[in-house]
């Protein structure tokens, strides 16, 4: 064999080893899919099928059951709304802890971040009573609130890494040719951060779409997003692979579409800019 | 001027987390120091330290305290270890790279819950599952995963989400790593092992730090998985302190006992935390 010749079969080896490990990582998600359109009688058969005549039953039945349009609505809501709120409030924050850092800046950083490792269930309580005490509990409001301090500190984390790789002379000159700090937030700043800030609000859906911890605990019906509607199916009476499957599959097939689509910002935004 | 200002600008932030960590925990500081049961309402005098004692003399306390570690530390290598021999492995472009990676990073958009609903009902399932169908047309006997081995299952569970993300950041870490200085390490007769452990690794040490701690913030909180699938059973043997808390709150209406637990749970994080930031925090850059 010529060097070239070992250089094509090393190739096509990769391929085929990457191909394998990633076929067999997907699987369980084919499966579900697959599962989704089976009657309930072929998604038990032993052993399992893979050719039979698709029907979307399944479908129809976990809408007309649990009303999947109000859930996903509920999501859209929790989700998108403290994604926007929260970037609201951690624009301006990382924004002055890049461009004009302090001594405590550090400080501040790690601090944030470790109120993420305060444990959900340790203020469950309190949260709860609180949201009993005000009218909150199976409340959109609630969700939204509680998203958005969940996912502050890494909202807060991921734009100061980037704005503070931002060049410096890019706003020095923006200064001498006498823009306002607000100026240059709003025509140097931002325009130029626009992708770090969609990577991190792409982050944060995905984040609070998948949040099943507070709205298995604070919901029941009328705010309950898709994470908790899943779990009543996840119930004895209710355990029909084929509907759980076909709701389990309209639960995800939003977000993991979505998350399709923006893959490369998302990984650059989950490691805080750190990995390039 | 600029100090002011720097400072009302962050003011919404750092207000907020003040208040989001402060109220909730002295109100759990507080009902971890009385009787606190919702099944007795108005009995709620002060007990000192005995529901920390309730705690700790818990069965459940010490297989959830060793399980919620055990779980944190078998996922974090089999992530970081597997995710950083895969992406060396498929670093180099073939056909089919994008789709590859499209379905590579799938299983981390998967919700907790549905993730937990597939492997318990479609994978391990011992009489319909995909793993005891394979272990019957190889000759052996099914094995019941949730029952005979719930804390692996867990362990399954949640390294088959986390996996995919550790993949693809070493696989865009590896893609900055200078291809010249490998060569030349070729050239200069350097085998693929020792270039993978003197160049690949060293290179990689920032992007696994980074992994590590992102992990760990959301591993120690690892709820939704036992909830649905082994709701931290047989006996203790799959349950979290996450799950123990929980259940003393929500099933056993027990505040008290709860809040103690919470408390204990912050600690543990805060322990987790000190050693993870200080090795992380080199790796880190603020």
């Amino acid at each position: 064999m010529t060097l070239n010749q070992q250089r094509k079969l090393k190739t096509i080896l990769t391929g085929l080893f990457a191909w394998t490990v990633a076929l067999v990582l997907f699987f369980p998600i084919f499966w579900m899919f697959i599962t989704s359109f089976k009657t309930e009688l072929q998604a038990i058969s032993v052993p399992p099928s893979l050719f039979f005549e698709p029907t979307l039953d399944n479908f129809r039945i976990v809408q007309e059951r649990s009303d999947y349009i109000h859930h996903a609505w509920n999501s859209v809501v929790t989700s998108f709304g403290s994604t926007i709120i929260a970037l609201v409030i951690a624009i301006p924050a990382a924004y002055s802890m890049a461009f004009f850092p302090g001594k405590r800046t550090k400080d501040i950083l790690l601090w944030m971040l470790s109120t993420k490792m305060l444990p959900a269930v340790g203020v469950l309580v309190p949260i709860y009573i609180l949201c009993r005490d005000y009218g909150l509990l199976d409340s959109k409001t609630a969700l939204v609130i509680i998203f958005t301090l969940m996912n502050l500190p890494i909202i807060v984390w991921m734009l100061f890494s980037y704005f503070k790789d931002l060049p410096k002379e890019i706003l020095e000159a923006a200064r001498m040719d006498g823009a306002t700090p607000w100026d240059e937030v709003i025509k140097v700043v931002l325009p130029l951060s626009v992708g770090a800030i969609s990577s991190t609000a792409l982050l944060s859906i995905v984040l609070c779409w998948n949040e099943a911890f507070w709205s298995l605990n604070l919901t029941a019906s009328d705010a309950a997003p898709l994470t908790a509607m899943i779990a009543s199916y996840s119930s004895p009476e209710g355990l029909f692979w084929a509907k759980l499957s076909a709701a389990s599959t309209l639960a995800c097939a939003p977000i993991v579409i979505f998350g399709w689509f923006c893959q490369k910002q998302l990984v650059q935004g989950l490691t805080f800019g750190a990995v390039k | 001027m600029k100090r002011s200002i720097t400072r009302l600008l962050m003011a919404p932030s750092v207000i907020m987390l003040l208040v989001w960590m402060i109220i909730p925990l002295s109100m759990t500081i507080y009902f971890s120091t009385i009787r606190y049961n919702l099944l007795y309402p108005g009995q709620n005098n002060f007990v000192g330290w005995m529901n920390f004692e309730f705690f700790i003399t818990d069965p459940g306390f010490i297989p959830a305290v060793s399980n919620t570690l055990i779980l944190l530390l078998s996922v974090l290598i089999i992530t970081v270890v597997l995710g950083v021999m895969l992406s060396a492995l498929i670093d180099k472009p073939f056909f089919g790279q994008g789709i590859v990676r499209v379905l590579l990073i799938s299983p981390f958009f998967i919700m907790p819950t549905v993730n937990a609903l597939i492997w318990k009902n479609m994978m391990m399932n011992p009489v319909y599952g995909i793993f005891a169908w394979i272990s019957e047309s190889l000759g052996f006997e099914p094995i019941d995963w949730l029952s005979s081995y719930p804390l692996v299952s867990i362990i399954i569970m949640v390294s088959w989400q986390w996996l995919p993300f550790a993949i693809l950041v070493f696989v865009t870490a590896l893609q900055s790593q200078d291809t010249e200085q490998k060569e030349a390490a070729q050239m200069d007769g350097a085998t693929g092992w020792h270039i993978f452990r003197y160049l690949t690794i060293p290179h990689l040490a920032r992007p696994i730090a980074v992994v590590v701690m992102i992990e760990t913030i959301f591993l120690l909180a690892v709820f939704a998985e036992i909830f649905v699938s082994t709701g931290g059973g047989p006996g203790y043997d799959s349950t979290n302190l996450a799950y123990l808390i929980y259940n003393q709150a929500l099933l056993q209406y027990d505040v008290g006992v709860a809040s103690a637990g919470g408390l204990f749970a912050v600690l543990l994080a805060n322990i987790v935390a000190f050693f993870l930031i200080r090795a992380v925090g080199k790796n880190l850059t603020v």
